[in-house]
């Protein structure tokens, strides 16, 4: 499964990377950082769905998110 | 060229050898009478030298392409005169606070506004408070011959680099359209080491290096301006004068620059009518010789400022003998060029009407 | 199975947070150009020009030396690096008031002589920086804090189409606009700032990339509506596209 780390203190909660999600598993949370910002979020139970596409991170204008891609192992031996 | 070695040029033209021969690498200039020798002799010499020529598009352009190139640790310089002096001012104020050397000549024409093509001394005031906007200060220089031109361009780089700061040369339209002789001195080989710890070269195996003007974190801006202080009170160093005649003389003139010739022939005649008078002409503007200036006074000589304006030295003058003595003061004004018979009956009234 | 880190910061950005407003893609853009060079292992020959407006502070987000031109003068003052520096990589960042109104004769000036520089162009129809003004960009109808009741074509002019007007001009060797709102669109932007850095390094021209970005906060938008406004409402006046790659021009010198 690939997944992001989505840093919530460099988050503005802009939202852009809802967006962009081919799979929509991101979302607005409802938690606030220090700056005052209610910060995006990969829905945990949808967290499973991520592709490590990166569309999100690309986006992202803050740098907030890290991408880490699973290459399955028949994959990966293709 | 003589048997001697000396050759025969115009002020403008000993500028620019004056440059060249200090190890220039990069000029940017914008055509303006009565400067245009310099960008002409820079186009011609300057890439034989191994510098870069650009005519730039526009005087603030000019002075920005000097701000990049000097930023990168180069020698670099422009020339104008008054009005296209005036477009500069933001940079050298940029410049003075980002600590980004250079050397800035300013032939100073008629003005204000437009004026005309001929001499002034006009830009005293601007040149030697800074100029632009903020509380910074610039070294000036002043030569009064085609040689001294030369001599003080080469000199206003070495100081550009050893306080890191806009340098200016403010000569006139007689200077900068005269013809003299000059020797050529040998030039001066690159010197990589003088901007090796500041000079932009690309974030190779340091930190990354910023040359910037902008300070809105608390008390940065109050830290920076207090090392330009401290900066601009070290170049008192570099206060330096010219002392003519003034040893017997019961009244010395100042005046600087090409008026300050005008006026040694004036006391010239004056010495041999018998008439005790001399010039103390200062070199630097900024910082002004001030010390010198109050030695005069406080050995009872009289003192009358001439200048080609409407009295901007003058303040220096009074400034430094505040308390001891003051100045007369006589203005010729831009629009004639002032002759020496002229400064010759001020001289002399000033001398025989009595201290003022 | 191995995991693989498929995206982080790149090492020419510094980690420092931006003061960026929310959904500002000026984020987007200079992290853009800090991965080409990084990429292409050019960042410690770099030396990149800054300029005034909301990007100010930029050379606290990349790396790279720096030196900070006064309001519209970046191409001069690269002009400047570059001739004394021709080893050097050499890029202005520059918004649209700084670039298109009191920069515009040095923009011009230095396309026209082919200066061997990039020019990265962040064009969102307003001054951010200072509160929302009306911008040389700024769309016909767009109302800001000086065209209260949106620009008027027949009193301001029309917004300025910087990639077209300087893909005319002789020096240049590259010229696109681009826009950061999808996925697709950032994948075209990369490949134009890498073109716009390649004719530069291979002593060409100048290389052009107008980048179409947001100002949610001037634009009194949410950054997804200010997103959508750049499709809607910012391509229909500035297209998309390469206007002139002198590597399609046959016989180019």
């Amino acid at each position: 499964m690939s997944r992001i780390v989505l840093d919530e203190e460099r988050c503005k909660g802009c939202l852009l990377c809802t967006v962009v999600c081919p799979k929509n598993i991101l979302r607005q949370s409802s938690r606030m950082n220090a700056q005052g910002y209610k910060v995006a979020e990969c829905a945990p139970e949808l967290a499973e769905e991520c592709t490590g596409c990166t569309a999100c991170a690309q986006m992202c204008p803050d740098l907030a998110i890290v991408v880490w891609r699973t290459v399955k192992a028949k994959e990966a031996s293709r | 060229m003589s048997a001697d070695g000396r050759i025969f040029v115009k002020g403008n033209e000993a500028v620019s050898m004056g440059a060249i021969d200090a190890g220039l690498k990069g000029y940017f200039g914008y055509p303006i009478t009565p400067q245009n020798e310099i960008p002409e002799y820079m186009s011609l010499h300057l890439p034989k030298a191994g510098g870069a020529f650009v005519q730039a598009e526009s005087e603030m352009a000019a002075i920005n392409m000097v701000l990049g190139a000097a930023a990168t640790g180069a020698r670099a310089m422009t020339s104008s005169s008054s009005p296209g002096v005036s477009l500069m001012q933001e940079s050298f104020s940029y410049m003075a606070t980002s600590e980004t050397p250079c050397v800035v000549v300013n032939m100073m024409r008629g003005g204000p506004g437009l004026g005309d093509i001929n001499t002034s001394q006009g830009d005293y005031y601007q040149a030697t408070r800074g100029g632009g906007h903020g509380d910074y200060r610039t070294p000036v220089l002043a030569p009064s011959t085609c040689q001294e031109a030369y001599d003080l361009t080469r000199e206003a780089f070495d100081i550009a680099f050893r306080f890191r700061t806009p340098v200016m040369i403010l000569g006139d339209a007689i200077l900068g359209q005269m013809k003299e002789p000059i020797t050529r001195g040998v030039p001066r080989p690159a010197d990589p080491a003088e901007s090796a710890d500041w000079g932009l070269s690309g974030a190779k195996g340091r930190e990354q290096r910023i040359f910037r003007s902008l300070f809105l974190a608390e008390g940065v801006l109050t830290a920076v301006n207090q090392r330009l202080r401290a900066k601009f009170e070290a170049m008192a160093s570099l206060a330096r004068c010219e002392t003519f005649m003034t040893e017997d003389a019961e009244l010395v003139v100042v005046s600087f620059g090409s008026i300050a010739r005008i006026v040694k022939s004036s006391i010239r005649k004056l010495r041999a009518r018998g008439l005790k008078v001399g010039l103390l002409r200062p070199i630097t503007l900024f910082p002004f010789p001030a010390e010198a200036v109050a030695a005069v006074a406080r050995q009872g000589k009289r003192l009358l400022t001439i200048e080609h304006n409407m009295g901007q030295m003058v303040d220096d003058v009074r400034l430094a003998v505040c308390g001891i003595a003051d100045s007369a003061f006589h203005g010729t004004l831009s629009g004639t060029i002032p002759t020496p018979d002229e400064y010759e009956a001020a001289i002399e009234a000033a001398l025989t009407g009595g201290s003022k | 199975m191995s995991e693989t880190l498929a995206f982080t910061r790149t090492p020419s950005v510094a980690e420092t947070p931006t003061h960026y407003c929310p959904g500002c893609q000026h984020g987007v853009a200079h992290r853009m150009v800090a991965e080409y060079l990084d990429a292409e292992n050019l960042a410690e020959k770099t030396i990149m020009v800054t300029s005034i407006g909301c990007s100010v502070f930029l050379y606290n987000y990349l790396r790279f030396d720096s030196v900070e031109a006064p309001h519209g003068r970046a191409p001069a003052t690269a002009t400047g690096v570059k001739r004394v520096s021709p080893d050097k990589v050499v890029f202005t960042y520059q918004g649209d008031g700084d670039l298109a109104s009191i920069g515009m004769a040095e923009i011009m000036h230095a396309a026209n002589r082919g200066e061997r520089i990039t020019v990265v162009f962040v064009n969102n129809t307003v001054y951010g920086m200072t509160g929302g003004q009306m911008a040389p960009t700024t769309l016909v109808g767009q109302k800001t804090t000086t065209s209260p009741a949106g620009r008027c074509a027949s009193t301001e002019g029309a917004p300025f189409r910087m990639a077209e007007i300087v893909a005319g001009l002789g020096g240049v060797a590259f010229s696109a606009r681009v826009a950061l709102n999808n996925v697709k669109h950032l994948a075209q932007a990369r490949k134009a700032i890498r073109r716009a850095f390649e004719v530069q390094l291979a002593g060409q021209g100048m290389g052009f990339v107008e980048l179409l970005a947001t100002c949610p906060t001037n634009w009194k938008m949410t950054p997804v509506q200010a997103n959508e406004h750049i499709e809607a409402a910012i391509i229909p006046t500035f297209p998309l596209g390469v206007f002139k790659d002198i590597a399609k021009n046959a016989g180019a010198c």
